[in-house]
C-alpha cells in the first residue's frame, strides 16, 4: 500500500532522512519509532508530498511526486498539532475539507459525533481544546473513508486522559483493517496500534520488528512496583533473582523490570515461595522516562 | 468520556457523506477561493480599509468641489481626478499587504502544510487564494467607489458615471497587480511579518521613491523624453495614473513633456501599452510566485 525506497531528504547540509526503505502492506499498521530528530515526521511529510526528496515513494501504486493529488486522496492525515482556520466552526471545517476531497457532505454533525464531538459542531476551532482539535482532525482524516491513515505524533500535545481516548479510538480503526503509518515515541501507543515497528535514529532505519518483539527489544518493557512487608523483602529479592529477575529495593517494596507479556510471573514466583504481596503498581516503559529507542535496541 | 464507535469505513456510511467524483482543479480552486474570500471579508483589515477608502473618497470629492468654487460635492469627472491620487495611495497598500500575509501566515501557523496534505495541488491552493483575495479587493473597491458614486450622484451637479466605472475597473487591475506582487513576497518569505514588512517597503518605493529616482535620473543622466516615458512604464502606479488620466482627458499633457510626448507619439495605442504593462504586473509576479511556491517547503 505504501512503498518507500531509498528515501533521502536533506535540509541544507544535514541529512534528515538517509536511505530509508519501508514497505507497508494493505491493512498493516506500522509505527515509526525514534526520538526527536530521528526523521519520523520528515518521512511522513515526504509521503504526503510536502517535501521534495530523493528516492521513490508510492502510495497505492501512485508515485507521490508525479501523482501527489491522486495519492493523497487515499490518505487521511492527522498532524501533531492542528494548524487550522481558527474562525471556522467545527462543522464548517468538516464541510470545507469534505469538498476538497470531492465529497458532498450532508451531515457534518454525525461525522463529528463519531469522534466524540457531539454538540461541538457550532464551536469555533479556536474554542476547542487540544484533544478536541485532534479528534476534529481525525474526523476530517476519515472523510471519504480513505484506506490509509497517517498520524504524526497525534497524542504529543494531549494530556493523559485525552491520549488514552484517542489511542483507544485509533486502536479500533487499526483493528478495522485500515492501513496505518504513524510516528510515535510512546511505547503504549506503539504497542496498542502497530503490527510492525521501524526504529529510526538520526534519519536511518536501524531496526525493524513485529510489535510482539518490540517491548523485549527495548529491554526494559514494564516495571512492577511490589509492596512487600519489610521483613520479607530480602527473601523476596533472593527468590526473584533465583528465577532470573533483577529486582531492586525501593521504599515500601521492590522494583522489578518484567517483559510486557510476563507481568504476572513475579507474582507466581513469590506465591510459590509463600511471600505475600500487599499491593502493586504497574509502571509502563514510557513512564519510566527517557527511553531512547536505539540505545535500548543496541543494548 | 465520550464513546467512540468508529470502525473502518463507518464514518462515511454513518454520516451520509458520499463520494461523488474526484475533485477537479476548478472545484478545489473554487472551494479554497471561497474560504479565502469569506476569511478576508470577515477580517478587520477589510473593514478598516473599506471604511478608510470610502471616507477618504467622500472627503476628496467634497474638497475637489470646494476648491473649484462649487458649493458641495462635485460631479464624477472632477471626483474621478481627485480619487486617482487616493487610489494610488490606498489600493496598492491594501493589495500588497493582503497578498503578502496570505501564504506566509498560513505557513507560519501550520495551516499550509495541513492544507497541502489534502488532495489538492499547490497551483490550486495559490490560485484559489489569489482569486479569493481578488474577490475581497473587488468588494472593497466597488463598495468604496460605489458609495462615492451614489452620494455624488445624489448631491453632485454634473454627473459622468462612466468615468467612475472606468476608474473602478482600472483600480481593480492595479489591485490585481499589487496582489500578485504581494503573493510573490508571501511565497518567498518565511514569516508573515517579513513578507508584510517587505510589502510596505515596496509600497513606499512604488509611491514615493520611483518619482524621486526618475527626477534625479533625469537631472543626473539627462534622460531623453522617450527614456523618461519608458522608465515610468516600469512603475505600475505610474502606468495606472497615466492610463486613468489618459482615459479621462484623452491627453497626457497634464503630466508634462513626457505625457505630451506619449500622447503625440502613441495616440490611441497608449491604451494597449498601458494595458500590457499593468497585465504584465498581474501575470508575471503570479507566475514567479507559482514557481517559487511549487518548490518551497510549506513548513
Amino acid at each position: 500500500m505504501i512503498r518507500i525506497r531509498e528515501l533521502v531528504k536533506t535540509f541544507g547540509r544535514s541529512r534528515a532522512v538517509d536511505g530509508v526503505s519501508i514497505d507497508i502492506a494493505e491493512g498493516q499498521s506500522v509505527a515509526l519509532w525514534g526520538g526527536n530528530g530521528a526523521g519520523k515526521t520528515t518521512i511522513i511529510r515526504c509521503v504526503l508530498g510536502l517535501f521534495r526528496f530523493g528516492g521513490t515513494i508510492e502510495v497505492g501504486g501512485l508515485d507521490v511526486r508525479r501523482s501527489g493529488k491522486r495519492a493523497r486522496r487515499l490518505i487521511g492525515y492527522v498532524p501533531q498539532e492542528l494548524g487550522f482556520y481558527d474562525e471556522l466552526r467545527a462543522a464548517e471545517a468538516v464541510r470545507f475539507f469534505a469538498r476538497l476531497k470531492g465529497l458532498r457532505s450532508r451531515n457534518e454533525g454525525e461525522a463529528l459525533g463519531h469522534v466524540g464531538l457531539v454538540g461541538h459542531e457550532h464551536k469555533r476551532v479556536r474554542e476547542l481544546s487540544g484533544g478536541m482539535k485532534q479528534r476534529l482532525a481525525l474526523a476530517i482524516a476519515l472523510l471519504g473513508d480513505p484506506p490509509i491513515l497517517i498520524l504524526d505524533e497525534v497524542t504529543a500535545s494531549l494530556d493523559a486522559c485525552g491520549r488514552d481516548e484517542l489511542v483507544q479510538l485509533l486502536s479500533r480503526l487499526s483493528r478495522g483493517g485500515r492501513t496505518m503509518l504513524f510516528a510515535s515515541h510512546r511505547v503504549e501507543e506503539v504497542s496498542s496500534l502497530a503490527n510492525r515497528v521501524v526504529m529510526l535514529e538520526r534519519g536511518r532505519a536501524v531496526g525493524e520488528c513485529g510489535v510482539e518483539s518490540f517491548m523485549p527489544r527495548l529491554g526494559l518493557s514494564t516495571l512492577l512496583h511490589l509492596h512487600i512487608v519489610e521483613s520479607a523483602r530480602v527473601e523476596a529479592m533472593t527468590t526473584l533473582r533465583a528465577h532470573g529477575f533483577a529486582p531492586r529495593l525501593n521504599g515500601v517494596g521492590l522494583m522489578v523490570p518484567v517483559p510486557a507479556e510476563q507481568k504476572a510471573a513475579p507474582f507466581r514466583v513469590l506465591a510459590q515461595a509463600r511471600i505475600a504481596v500487599d499491593d502493586f503498581e504497574l509502571i509502563r516503559a514510557s513512564e519510566v522516562g527517557g527511553v531512547h529507542p536505539t540505545q535500548e535496541v543496541a543494548s | 468520556m465520550s464513546s467512540f464507535t468508529i470502525g473502518s469505513g463507518s464514518v462515511m456510511a454513518a454520516c451520509g457523506v458520499d463520494r461523488v467524483r474526484p475533485p477537479s482543479a476548478a472545484a478545489n480552486i473554487f472551494t479554497i477561493g471561497r474560504r479565502e474570500l469569506r476569511d478576508a471579508v470577515r477580517s478587520r483589515w477589510f473593514i478598516l480599509y473599506t471604511l478608510a477608502f470610502t471616507g477618504l473618497g467622500l472627503s476628496v470629492s467634497y474638497i475637489s468641489a470646494a476648491s473649484t468654487g462649487g458649493s458641495g460635492l462635485s460631479g464624477f469627472g472632477r471626483t474621478t481626478a481627485g480619487l486617482i491620487n487616493l487610489v494610488l495611495l490606498v489600493v496598492p497598500l491594501m493589495a500588497l499587504t493582503a497578498g503578502a500575509g496570505s501564504i506566509a501566515s498560513d505557513r507560519e501557523r501550520g495551516m499550509l502544510s495541513y492544507l497541502l496534505a489534502q488532495p489538492v495541488t499547490r497551483v490550486e491552493v495559490l490560485i484559489g487564494k489569489y482569486l479569493g483575495l481578488a474577490g475581497s479587493l473587488f468588494a472593497c473597491i466597488t463598495l468604496g467607489l460605489g458609495l462615492c458614486a451614489l452620494i455624488v450622484a445624489w448631491k453632485g451637479e454634473a454627473t459622468r458615471p462612466q468615468s467612475l466605472l472606468w476608474l473602478t475597473g482600472l483600480t481593480f487591475v492595479l489591485a490585481l497587480g499589487m496582489l500578485s506582487v504581494g503573493m510573490l513576497l508571501s511565497s518567498v518569505a518565511r514569516r508573515a511579518s517579513g513578507a508584510i514588512g517587505t510589502a510596505i517597503f515596496l509600497w513606499l518605493v512604488f509611491v514615493f521613491a520611483t518619482d524621486l529616482v526618475l527626477m534625479a535620473g533625469t537631472l543626473a543622466f539627462k534622460l531623453r523624453i522617450q527614456e523618461l516615458f519608458a522608465l515610468s512604464l516600469v512603475n505600475p502606479l505610474q502606468v495606472f495614473k497615466m492610463w486613468s488620466l489618459h482615459s479621462a482627458e484623452a491627453s497626457l499633457d497634464v503630466l508634462g513633456p513626457a505625457g505630451l510626448y506619449a500622447s503625440e507619439e502613441y495616440g490611441p495605442m497608449l491604451h494597449v501599452i498601458f494595458a500590457g504593462c499593468l497585465l504584465a504586473w498581474v501575470v508575471l509576479p503570479l507566475v514567479v510566485a507559482g514557481a517559487v511556491f511549487s518548490r518551497r517547503s510549506p513548513v
